[in-house]
């Protein structure tokens, strides 16, 4: 009995010695909870946010099929950048890709990288990882082939996530000190353009699901969408506030900036549906909090309160106008809008970060702060990003297309994906 | 024997049962079903895609009663169903040419 305590205190002192230490070299506590809090929060975005958000979109034959393209990704990446993509992203390398030096997670321990271990910012990063690919499956909802689908997205977020984030985040060539000095706080390119767009390419390449437009294509259950948007809403905070890195000022400036836009585009959209439409809905709040929140994204640790409310009214309007109106006329069918919402309210978001930074924020000025060229440094770096987004979609899903297909057959786009693809369903009622 | 068939609006159920049961008619098949007749469907908006919803979501009543107790049994069921607006619904009354209780065999109307 004497000995099983020694033992456990022994085992005890082990399991403390390495914080005890690491307290002493410049890790931050406060800074270490807040981020593993938030990377915490954002793969609740993913699951079961996003999944709910977009399950509750579709009608109830997929529903099951399209929770399931959402957790996949939580699998799927996780093991990516384990394998490299946490290398390719954040590792040394050139202009446009890390190297392989974290590759197997070498070197990535609990020694500090600023105030937290080098693994709490690893895993933060993670949780983008999952989000950017599960937002595209909105664009392709009811139609795309699982397989196809895994296959598509490990490519994809090698080819085109893992660059970005260096691009950007990395110390690439959109980074602060590259060569073309873009702000992108929390993703708006790297997260929500890219993706958007690519959503948009994927939805043009597969083509309509069969009946649309003329069939009754109505979500199947508007309140596990409405569930899933305010999870998105909440895990938002850690999204935004904790790509400050640091339980600070600027961490507690994004969280406001977040909240205050999100607020902003549910009115904005509403407003415009309510007039043009008749009825304010929730399916339209819902919606504009999530454009809001997008648009938040970029400019979320660079401009001040009221910039936010404005840049959320904006994304609130443009995304309504995207996804109600313009969609309509060019026929393409985003199921979910994910280009509508993601896209656009990652563009809208990226110029107008451009527009508001405020020097005594996140210490870079924008247009109304006499910082013409940092606009136009945004704009480039958004159209960059729709470039590169746009092409190696295209390209990636002529590849995959011609090895194993990509789009399910008629009868099984009829049956669902619940059935044919994962041999199960939803409601037994 | 005769098969009465009545297609009401849902919030009139509890009224209908309600007034069954006040003349003493016990046995009833009730379906959720959906359908229109003259009355014209709604408008659904989602994010500014327009959905004309055409069949409306109603009850359908059924019950078997004996030939003697039609009449009465009809002009419950419409009474109670009213509103007065389009989308009341219709009563059919067809012929039933027999009856079986499970349980005992009983036969025909002691069957109902």
């Amino acid at each position: 009995m004497k000995k099983t305590i020694k033992c456990g205190l022994m085992f005890l002192a082990v399991l403390l010695a390495p914080a005890v230490a690491s307290a002493q070299d410049g890790i931050d506590t406060g800074d270490n909870a807040w981020i593993l809090t938030s990377s915490a929060l954002v793969l609740m975005m993913t699951g079961p946010g996003l999944a709910l958000f977009y399950g509750g979109l579709v009608r109830k034959k997929n529903i099951l099929g399209t929770m399931m393209q959402s957790f996949a990704m939580m699998a799927l990446m996780t093991l990516l950048w384990a394998l490299y993509g946490y290398s390719l992203s954040f590792g040394s390398g050139n202009a446009f890709i890390g190297g392989f030096e974290y590759a197997l997670m070498e070197g990535v321990g609990t020694e500090p990288n600023g105030s937290i271990p080098h693994l709490t910012f690893m895993v933060f990063q993670l949780m983008f990882a999952i989000i950017t690919p599960a937002l595209i499956t909105g664009a392709f909802a009811e139609r795309m082939k699982f397989s196809a689908m895994l296959l598509f997205m490990a490519i994809w977020a090698t080819i085109v996530y893992f660059p970005m984030v260096h691009m950007v985040w990395g110390g690439g060539f959109l980074s602060a000190d590259g060569v073309i000095p873009s702000l992108d706080f929390a993703g708006g390119t790297v997260v929500h353009i890219s993706s958007g767009v690519s959503a948009l390419v994927v939805a043009l390449y597969l083509g309509k699901r069969i009946g649309y437009p003329s069939e009754t294509m109505r979500p199947h259950n508007l309140t596990l969408a409405f569930i899933g948007a305010c999870m998105l809403w909440v895990g938002w905070f850690g999204f935004n506030a904790g790509s400050a890195l640091a339980a600070d000022g600027l961490a507690a400036a994004a969280f406001v900036n977040t909240h205050f836009a999100a607020s902003a585009a549910v009115v904005g959209w509403l407003v415009v549906e309510w007039l043009r439409d008749g009825k304010p809905s929730i399916l339209g709040g819902i919606t504009g909090a999530v454009a809001g929140l997008v648009a938040i994204t970029p400019a979320s640790g660079f401009v001040g309160p009221m910039d936010s409310i404005l840049i959320g009214l904006a994304a609130g309007v443009v995304c309504y106008y995207f996804v109600a109106v313009l969609k309509g006329k060019l026929g393409y069918d985003d199921s979910l809008d994910a280009f509508g919402v993601h896209g656009i309210g990652g563009s809208v978001g990226a110029i107008l970060t451009g527009v508001f930074a405020r020097e005594a924020v996140g210490g870079t000025a924008g247009l109304l702060e006499g910082n013409a060229p940092q606009l136009g440094n945004n704009t480039l770096a958004a159209l960059l990003t729709w470039v590169l987004a746009g092409v190696a979609t295209f390209v990636i899903l002529k590849v995959v297309d011609a090895v194993i297909g990509v789009r399910v057959t008629e009868s099984d786009e009829y049956t669902g994906l619940d059935v044919t693809q994962h041999g199960e369903e939803a409601y037994q009622l | 024997m005769k098969k009465i068939e009545a297609v009401i609006q849902p919030f009139k159920l509890d009224d209908v049962r309600e007034a069954l049961k006040d003349i003493g008619i016990d046995g009833m098949t009730i379906y959720d079903v959906r359908g229109h007749g003259r009355q014209k469907g709604h408008k659904e908006v989602y994010r500014g895609q327009e959905y004309e919803v055409e069949l409306l979501p109603k009850v359908k009543l059924e019950s078997i009663v004996p030939d003697d107790r039609v009449e009465e049994t009809i002009r419950a069921i419409v009474e109670s169903a009213r509103t007065g607006k389009i989308g009341d619904g219709k009563v059919f009354i067809s012929d039933v040419s027999g009856a079986i209780r499970i349980r005992n065999s009983d036969a025909d109307d002691d069957a109902l």
